[in-house]
């Protein structure tokens, strides 16, 4: 097991090392000077170049990107152009409310996605089978931004039974576990939820049903095994590729929370993203991004592991 | 199953050879679910393509006095806005018919051009195995790295917005999902047994791959990149919804969404309306791409 997890900690190096490289490279194909925003419009030509050695812009690409490197180890992701605050700070702020956001989510669309794909899975061509598929193809064809908008017109604007958006009274963007915070939450997480519901149902249904058809399940009945304890065996064999794609799920939903936290105004990483994109803030977003990124290969990196640790045919292989 | 043969007798007829395309065409057209989304979008393509022949209001000119009006408003001078009008006073329903073009455009482009280079860097990698597969799927890899929707939003977020920056972000996305599966298809067509044989009797690379394998790939990396186009619909025009894509005053399902956004409160139905065609065009799209997956019998 520990050989196991040295060869997938081995082998995520040079990915995280790669996701580094792209985030560098990004403020690189941004079209004009990457003073350009911080810099006066009637700079002069000797400020220009002495800005452009503060922040090491003279020197060649990989020289740059070894020190950016550097720095972003040892936790310095630069400084925010728009709001002159470190970058690190201002991230780690708002992915605590993204994870959040996240974790409501996919526990929400996991706990349903779950039942209806299994349930689907076991009676195959019933109606609840039917029900199960539909709502799995809404769930991964609805745009979920639109799914937003709905439910505030719904909940907020016409039963004004939730809040529209934000994080917490008074614009609070400061999370509290309270009812006056939660309610703040459930509109985003709920739908924030679909896509995962509907990938994990449309996983499960398949699954469930490949497992029916193997050959120990009609052991388990000839030996006499009640429909219960059969049950079990099937959750045991299905477990493993459920996390997984819970786990992936999870990742999808902090680095794609974008567009809900725009619906919502969430306080999280899609909404620094935002305003970074749009001030032209580059350190801003390299560094949102990075940490998108590198939680995100993190956390396939834990799923690989919990799936091994789960499943002793994967460490074999 | 049995080839007609030239010694059947000539009373019982001989059964018609029918080629795979064939097959597939004629278990897709008894799918009806598939059929229903095939006219539905059949009929939005129609629609966006002849819209200037279809008598509708004209989708750039608005009125500051007739702004966001209800569902079938009538003007003084009997002019129907049969979807009401949008926050500048312009039709909604000539919006939405023009806004087919660009939103179907940056759903399905992307998704084509990353079909070809994608296909290409997985044979490629498949085929040749060894140290360029390694090179070639690390590279994957790492963009692989990135939830899609963050890839897209990082790229057009620095690039800038604009139609050709969104089209390239989207097609970048794209790529590494559809060569992962051609790479993993091409690896179990090579090791089949007829490849040997074509090797064993003296065919090149290039005529193993053009004769044996892109006939085994790419139907099966056809159907994975259909089943792509409705999130490539869903992340093209959110990239719209964010200002990330096409630019006003140009109609396109995503950004009317996004200028729409504060009429919540006035007019919800109408404010509505641009996502509920991303999502009909979306569903069509997956569904068409599950029924051509099981016409066609492919497993992924």
């Amino acid at each position: 097991m520990l050989l196991y997890i040295l060869k997938r900690v081995f082998y995520v190096v040079p990915v995280a090392l790669g996701v580094s490289l792209l985030c560098f490279l990004l403020v690189h194909i941004a079209p004009g000077d990457p003073l350009v925003s911080v810099l006066p419009a009637d700079a002069s030509q000797a400020l220009v170049e002495e800005m452009r050695k503060a922040y090491g812009f003279d020197r060649p690409l990989p020289a740059q990107f070894a020190l950016w490197l550097g720095r972003a180890l040892a936790g310095d992701l630069g400084t925010s152009i728009a709001t002159g605050r470190p970058v690190a700070g201002e991230v780690m702020k708002a992915v605590a409310n993204t994870f959040l956001l996240a974790v409501a989510a996919t526990l929400v669309g996991f706990v349903l996605g779950g039942v209806l794909g299994f349930v689907a899975g076991y009676f195959r061509d019933s109606w609840i089978d039917r029900l199960a598929t539909t709502l799995s193809i809404v769930g991964v064809s609805v745009p979920h931004y639109w799914l937003g908008m709905v439910l505030v017109i719904l909940f907020a604007v016409t039963l004004n039974w939730l809040p529209a958006s934000g994080a917490g009274p008074g614009g609070s963007s400061q999370w509290a576990w309270d009812w006056e915070h939660a309610k703040y939450l459930i509109l985003p997480a709920v739908t924030m939820s679909v896509i995962p519901m509907g990938i994990v149902t449309r996983t499960l249904r398949a699954l469930v049903g490949d497992i029916l058809g193997q050959e120990f399940v009609d052991a388990l009945r000839a030996k006499g095994m009640r429909d219960g304890a059969i049950f079990l065996h099937v959750v045991k064999n299905a477990a493993p590729t459920a996390l997984a794609v819970m786990g992936l799920q999870l990742g999808y939903l902090l680095g794609g929370s974008i567009l809900i936290e725009t619906v919502f105004s969430w306080p999280g990483t899609g909404f620094l993203l935002n305003a970074a994109i749009f001030q032209r803030d580059l350190p801003l977003l390299q560094g949102t991004i990075l940490v998108l990124g590198i939680f995100f290969v993190a956390l396939n990196l834990l799923v690989d592991v919990a799936q091994a640790a789960l499943d002793p045919r994967i460490r074999r292989s | 199953m049995a080839a007609p043969s030239a010694t059947a007798t000539p009373s019982a007829p001989a059964p018609r050879h029918r080629g795979y395309w064939a097959g597939v065409g004629r278990r897709l057209a008894r799918d009806r679910v598939a059929m229903a989304c095939a006219a539905v979008l059949l009929a939005i393509i129609l629609a966006a393509l002849l819209a200037p022949w279809l008598g509708l209001a004209d989708p750039y000119r608005g009125s500051i006095a007739r702004r966001l009006r209800p569902v079938g408003f009538t003007t003084p001078q009997g002019f129907t806005h049969w979807l009401g009008t949008d926050e500048q006073g312009r039709d909604m329903l000539a919006r939405l018919v023009y806004g087919a073009r660009l939103s179907l455009f940056l759903g399905v482009v992307p998704v084509l051009n990353a079909f070809v280079v994608g296909s290409a860097l997985g044979i490629l990698a498949g085929y040749a195995g060894g140290k360029v597969n390694m090179a070639i799927m690390r590279m994957i890899d790492v963009f692989y790295a990135f939830p899609s929707v963050l890839l897209a939003i990082a790229i057009s977020g620095a690039l800038g917005a604009g139609i050709s920056n969104s089209l390239l972000s989207l097609t970048i996305v794209f790529i590494p999902p559809i060569a992962r599966v051609a790479e993993s298809v091409t690896t179990s067509v090579r090791a089949l047994d007829f490849v040997d044989a074509a090797r064993a009797s003296g065919a090149g690379a290039f005529t193993i791959i053009r004769v044996h394998v892109l006939g085994n790939v790419l139907g099966p990396v056809f159907v994975y990149a259909t089943g792509l186009i409705s999130v490539a619909m869903i992340l093209a025009s959110g990239l719209s919804f964010l200002g990330l894509g096409t630019k006003p005053p140009e109609p396109e399902w995503g950004l009317m969404l996004n200028t729409l956004r504060t009429a919540i409160y006035s007019q919800p139905l109408v404010a509505a309306l641009p996502g509920a065609m991303i999502f009909m065009v979306s569903i069509c799209f997956n569904l068409l791409s599950d029924g051509l997956r099981s016409a066609m019998d492919v497993k992924l």
